[in-house]
């Protein structure tokens, strides 16, 4: 794991067509770091609804603000962290979405944070009214992975 | 780049929708387009067959949440034929296999849309 040299981050403006690079570039340093397809295919797709929530609720859909998603590795622990500066919710609103009651009602909110925990280990939120929010994606490392690595 | 393609065939009573490359919230309005014209031409046996859909986010599985209503009022469905393992496994996150028929191959899921109208 070449850790130190995986540290980086990318800065995306708030638009939709930028979601394909997010993904390119988050899979690329997690196939790095050794994780299974399987695994670089989850953790793709949670920075890609982290990063899609915060374009349809967090800026609205605006256009030209920014959002910075940062990797930081460190043994064998894989963190991603995304900030934005618009609106903060509340995570704790969200409950465990029933397929049910979305069916057929465009209520489609809830979905995307309920499988960021689904695909990770663990998912933060830092939300500070008028700061920064952040959003921490962690994923580790399992022995199967390292096991394929060699 | 074209991240994204959806290409419509008619087969009799049955509409066949075939998504491939990548199905996010950037081109989920697509998909919503392509949806919305088929109910409005009343076209409600409707089979989706993702061979060649590389990814899909919940952007998309919302897509098929907001029709399938519609759809099943009107004596009709929507079927998902030909997935990949990648893309299977995020249907199978939300619960889809539940509440959505899915099928290996696009002929099965034509030939229980006729069997369904018997």
């Amino acid at each position: 794991m070449q850790t130190q040299a995986l540290h980086r981050s990318k800065i995306i403006l708030s638009r939709t067509d930028y979601l394909l690079e997010v993904r390119e570039f988050v899979g690329e340093a997690a196939r790095t770091f050794g994780f299974s397809e399987e695994d670089v295919a989850n953790i793709v797709l949670a920075v890609d609804e982290a990063c899609t929530n915060i374009i349809k609720h967090a800026y609205q859909y605006a256009t030209d603000k920014e959002i910075e998603v940062s990797i930081l590795p460190k043994n064998r622990s894989f963190e991603i962290r995304i900030f934005d500066s618009g609106k903060s919710f509340d995570p704790s609103t969200i409950r465990q979405p029933n397929l049910k009651e979305h069916i057929g009602h465009r209520k489609r909110g809830g979905l995307g944070v309920y499988m960021m925990k689904k695909l990770m280990d663990r998912v933060e939120y830092n939300f500070h009214q008028g700061k920064r929010n952040e959003v921490r994606l962690i994923k580790y490392l399992s022995n199967a992975s390292t096991i394929a690595q060699r | 780049m074209i991240d994204f393609r959806i290409h419509q065939r008619d087969n009799e009573d049955v509409i066949v929708i075939e998504l491939k490359g990548y199905l996010d919230a950037h081109t989920a309005p697509d998909l919503e387009t392509a949806f919305q014209k088929l109910m409005t031409e009343n076209k409600f046996n409707i089979v989706v067959n993702c061979r060649d859909l590389s990814y899909i986010s919940s952007a998309g599985l919302g897509v098929f949440m907001a029709y399938v209503e519609d759809v099943r009022k009107n004596k009709g469905d929507i079927k998902l034929t030909n997935m990949s393992p990648k893309v299977y496994n995020v249907f199978d996150l939300l619960g889809f296999p539940i509440l959505y028929e899915i099928f290996k191959d696009e002929q099965e899921a034509i030939i229980r849309f006729h069997e369904t109208k018997k």
